[in-house]
């Protein structure tokens, strides 16, 4: 447990001296909800729209997270070092993880703030119980296929481009899974709130699938070729 | 993949002593794999647009369904010997490469077969649905599936050592297993919520006299055939590659190293 909080507070800490997120990853999602509202043009159908669109925005901003989570360990083969210091491979894969839970989450937060302001979305007391649930299960989702499939193509060439084919589709059932429950907690007229709570359960499943499946396959992702 | 001219490659490889060897992908084995390929295809072709009749209510667009079928069939047949060799390939720690490589020219078969699957699908929908495309949860399922296959075929593209490509490949086209069942269930619970008029009718059926019936099963037959007689040469072409990749290399620097002597 002590070697995963330390990977997880490394990888902290490189990022806050950096302040990618910040000026970087933040900004950009920002930037796609704004463009979103052009695009659609209208404020009925944003307000329609809103959880859909906070999710894709997040994903897409996800994806600069995790990519980066990796290319601070390919300079110097920092993630071989890290792998000989006698951590277990799975360890590094939940400070990883945790790492990228912990930035995700101030990315959502920053984006359903955006939501409510450009959006003009609202959120009652029954709905915040439902929106701060969804958004850590649907966190924890995103950050456990993230940081996953960014093993698969760590240290690879064209790594930029694969990581979106790759990881997208599989994040389908949370997009899905997360979007609708955010819209019943965005009070929607369509979805209710205990539907909005049966998605949350696939959100959870999806979650517990992909981090298991991270930390039994982190080994093999990261061995030194023979 | 030539039957019968050696490949130049691989004669260069194994020395003059093997030159004279066929190095060909092909044996006895697929030879007659392929002329039976060829006998069943060309039965249902002929059937299927000539013998069979055109059904009721959907006429001659029943025949798509005589390629669509089998291609499908064919896709998922294609993907789940991806994951099993994927699967073996992991077990074994990737030791030989013989299952790696059928787990990839396997893919690649399938996300072909996948893809005329789609396109022969939507071209009936467009005849009997009136719309090429259709969000319901089997198409949506099948094309998630596609474009993870197209991602996978991808990652083996990429140039890294035959070790580092087993490796992740295998990891992905076993996530794959576990993505599947997740994409389909969220898709059926999405649709289900707003379930919509739509011109889908699903009474669509076909009703399948014997003659269709035994085309149709024809069809699977050709397919399947054409998909091992497929991925069998693609794994053998493949092995050639990755000898060429390696042994290519300490054959050029020998043939180099003699040039200078003689010189």
């Amino acid at each position: 447990m002590r070697n995963v909080f330390a990977v997880a507070r490394k990888d902290l800490v490189v990022e806050w001296r950096a302040r990618l997120l910040l000026v970087r990853v933040l900004p950009f999602a920002l930037l796609v909800l704004v463009l979103f509202a052009v695009a659609l043009d209208s404020e009925a159908l944003l307000e329609r729209a809103a959880a859909g669109l906070v999710w894709l925005a997040a994903m897409f901003a996800a994806l600069l997270v995790v990519q980066r989570c990796y290319d601070i360990e390919t300079a110097d083969g920092a993630l071989d070092m890290l792998l000989t210091s006698v951590v277990e491979p799975s360890r590094v894969f939940f400070g990883k993880l945790l790492a990228v839970v912990g930035q995700l989450l101030v990315l959502v937060v920053v984006l359903v703030g955006g939501a409510v302001v450009l959006y003009g979305v609202r959120v009652d007391a029954a709905g915040l119980v439902l929106l701060v649930t969804t958004v850590v299960t649907a966190v924890i989702g995103l950050a456990s296929v993230g940081t996953l499939y960014g093993a698969v193509v760590a240290q690879l060439t064209g790594r930029d481009s694969l990581l979106p084919l790759l990881a997208m589709p599989v994040l389908a059932p949370l997009l899905i899974g997360a979007s609708r429950a955010t819209e019943a907690a965005f009070g929607s007229r369509t979805i209710d709130l205990a539907t909005g709570w049966a998605w949350t359960a696939l959100l959870a499943v999806f979650a517990v699938v992909f981090t298991a499946a991270g930390a039994a396959s982190f080994a093999t992702l990261t061995e030194p070729d023979a | 993949m030539s039957d019968t001219t050696p490949t130049p490659h691989g004669a260069a490889l194994l020395g003059a002593g093997t030159a004279r060897r066929s190095l060909g992908t092909a044996t006895p084995a697929t030879r007659i794999i392929g002329l039976l390929t060829l006998a069943t295809m060309t039965w249902v072709v002929v059937s299927a647009f000539f013998i069979t009749s055109p059904d009721v209510v959907q006429g001659d667009s029943v025949r798509i369904m005589y390629a669509h079928v089998p291609a499908a069939w064919v896709a998922y047949l294609a993907f789940v010997t991806t994951a099993i060799a994927s699967g073996i390939s992991v077990v074994r720690r990737h030791r030989t490469l013989g299952f790696d490589r059928v787990a990839g020219a396997s893919a690649e078969v399938g996300v072909l077969f996948m893809g005329l699957a789609l396109v022969t699908g939507s071209l009936w929908g467009r005849l009997t649905w009136g719309t090429f495309w259709q969000w319901d949860p089997r198409l949506t399922t099948t094309l998630f599936l596609f474009i993870t296959y197209v991602g996978y075929l991808a990652v083996r593209r990429i140039d890294a050592s035959p070790e580092r490509r087993a490796k992740r490949s295998a990891v992905l086209a076993l996530l794959a297993v576990l993505e599947i069942p997740l994409v389909h269930f969220s898709v059926v619970l999405w649709r289900s919520l707003h379930q919509e008029a739509s011109v889908l009718n699903p009474d669509g059926d076909v009703r399948l006299d014997g003659l269709m019936l035994f085309t149709l099963f024809s069809g699977v037959v050709a397919f399947t055939l054409g998909f091992v007689w497929l991925v069998i040469h693609r794994q053998r072409l493949q092995a050639l590659v990755d000898l060429q990749g390696t042994v290519g290399l300490d054959s050029a620097i020998a043939a180099r190293a003699t040039e200078a002597v003689l010189r």
